[in-house]
């Protein structure tokens, strides 16, 4: 089962196991992680799941589409390695991935 | 504590503006949804030691609703993917989910609920998060079985049960859960005939320009309206439904009928206890109710609206979470949490319907994009020019910013909201 880590903005880390074809944003929310609040439940609504993926990480992911790309350029302090975490499906090969939430989610 | 003693306390910390309690009392969640079972996870979160107590009338755990409308009824999640949490979390996070219980009564004196088999469960903070029911139908056939509204999971399945074998539905009230259904009921091939009691779709809700929208959208795929309808009647043979008279005379045939026109709150048991309720709960902005041991959260409350001046209720998601954002940072004694806009979203057919901001005060809409091409938004102007409201069809960046220029309270130029030719970015430069 892979594994996720959810680094807050005041550096706690939280690793948990993730269901492969679950999203990054439902494994945080379904283990209650600080800062995923997800309010839309994944409908990629809101941008209130916002991450930093860490760059080795963000290379590997499938990009955005236009949507998600569109809700990123206006989230609070978007950096570029952003991404909405509802849109990022846990796959075998994202065993291990790290992602960060922003000071604004918390 | 003795009573006495958290009077005190607590009108002590009434004044001082925050009303941190005892972070070692028992604190009772009465209702499991959305912003119930949200609240026990941040209380734990933020610090909260004492035992935590969810109770909730269903017979699931917390979970989300906003799909059972959509991605659940065409059968596209399942109930893993609904619940709020994994199975294991209260356990872990010592929180006590009991489901399939019914709260019979507050009994503010003693400090405890009363539940209808006759436990008491004692609270040293209670939070009532007990939501909406929907508005019943007050016509003739109303009780037959083939008669339908959606809250909650044990609706969702009698619909989708119901739909799989249904050929034509009436929805009666063309508002959001109406019209989502619709939606999912013509990918599932069903005839669908929406009854409006007004003059257009979403009234009370949504502008005229997106009203127009969603009902060329609906009638393109095949969705037949009747509006300025009353329902007079839901007529039967033999006990099953089929068709709907309305008070011109005219009958729809319909052999399964959803009734979508709005939802009452859940005030019942504040209102026993003495709490102020006013269509909805009252609550602070920490969500505190009359009584200072008494919080209520989502659905249910009826809160200040800070952005706009006055009070309302609310009925979303957002809502629901920012309330439990509210009230726990307040027991846990932490800073209040950041104002939130709040905003909505529908989906229907291919089309992401997402609103923020609320149309009090708006005077002036201007519409940005072209509806033809299924792209645009509306934003509400107030007289001064302070964007109110946006409501963004398919247009997730005119959604962000809209809802940032309305808690800036941003005062913009009409004309170049309009201009396509500017980049969003570049409207309000």
């Amino acid at each position: 089962m892979p594994t996720v880590t959810y680094i807050s903005f005041s550096g706690d880390r939280h690793s948990v196991d993730a269901d492969i074809g679950k999203s990054v944003m439902e494994t945080a929310v379904s283990n209650g992680i600080p800062g995923i609040d997800a309010d839309c439940g994944g409908a990629c609504a809101c941008a209130t799941c916002h991450v930093i993926v860490e760059q080795e990480w963000f290379e590997r992911l499938t990009p955005p589409d236009d949507a998600e790309r569109s809700m990123l350029e206006f989230a609070v302090d978007p950096q570029p390695c952003s991404r909405l975490s509802c849109q990022l499906v846990v796959t075998e090969a994202l065993d291990g991935l790290v992602v960060h939430t922003p000071s604004t989610q918390r | 504590m003795p009573d006495a003693t958290k009077r005190a306390f607590g009108a002590q910390q009434r004044q001082s503006g925050a009303s941190m309690k005892n972070l070692e009392g028992a604190v009772v969640i009465v209702g499991a949804g959305h912003a119930g079972g949200t609240v026990a996870t941040l209380l734990r979160q933020q610090g909260w030691r004492g035992p935590v107590v969810v109770l909730g009338d269903e017979a699931a755990a917390p979970y989300q609703r906003p799909p059972l409308s959509k991605a659940w009824l065409k059968g596209e999640v399942g109930l893993d993917g609904l619940l709020l949490r994994k199975a294991d979390f209260y356990d872990q996070q010592r929180i006590e989910v009991r489901t399939g219980v019914c709260v019979a009564a507050i009994d503010r004196a003693a400090a405890a609920v009363v539940l209808s088999d006759g436990e008491r469960v004692p609270y040293e903070v209670l939070i009532l998060a007990t939501g909406t029911r929907a508005r019943p139908l007050p016509v003739p056939g109303a009780a037959l079985p083939g008669v339908l509204s959606l809250r909650s999971m044990a609706d969702a399945d009698r619909l989708k049960a119901a739909l799989a074998t249904a050929r034509r539905m009436a929805v009666v009230g063309g508002g959001y859960i109406g019209l989502e259904v619709a939606s999912v009921a013509r990918a599932l091939g069903v005839d669908v005939t929406v009854v409006e009691r007004e003059a257009r779709l979403l009234a009370r809700v949504a502008s005229p320009e997106i009203a127009a929208h969603y009902q060329a959208l609906h009638e393109a795929h095949g969705v037949r309206f009747a509006f300025s309808a009353a329902v007079e009647a839901i007529e039967q043979e033999a006990g099953r439904v089929v068709g709907v008279t309305l008070a011109d005379g005219t009958c729809i045939d319909a052999d399964l009928v959803l009734v979508g026109i709005g939802a009452v709150a859940n005030t019942d048991l504040a209102e026993a206890a003495g709490l102020a309720c006013r269509d909805g709960v009252v609550v602070d902005e920490a969500c505190r109710t009359s009584d200072p041991a008494i919080y209520a959260i989502g659905d249910v409350t009826r809160r200040p609206l800070a952005l706009y001046g006055r009070d309302g209720r609310l009925e979303s998601v957002q809502n629901a979470l920012e309330q439990a954002r509210l009230a726990a940072a307040d027991l846990c004694g932490k800073p209040a949490p950041v104002r939130e806009v709040p905003w909505f979203w529908s989906d229907q057919y291919d089309a992401k319907l997402q609103i923020a901001g609320l149309p009090f005060d708006g005077i002036s809409r201007v519409v940005r994009g072209n509806p033809a091409q299924g792209s645009f938004a509306v934003f509400h102007l107030t007289a001064e020019g302070m964007v109110q409201t946006v409501e963004a069809v398919n247009a997730p960046a005119e959604f962000m910013i809209g809802r940032q220029w309305i808690g800036q309270r941003h005062v913009l130029s009409a004309s170049r909201i309009a201009d396509c030719a500017l980049p969003v970015k570049e409207i309000a430069a």
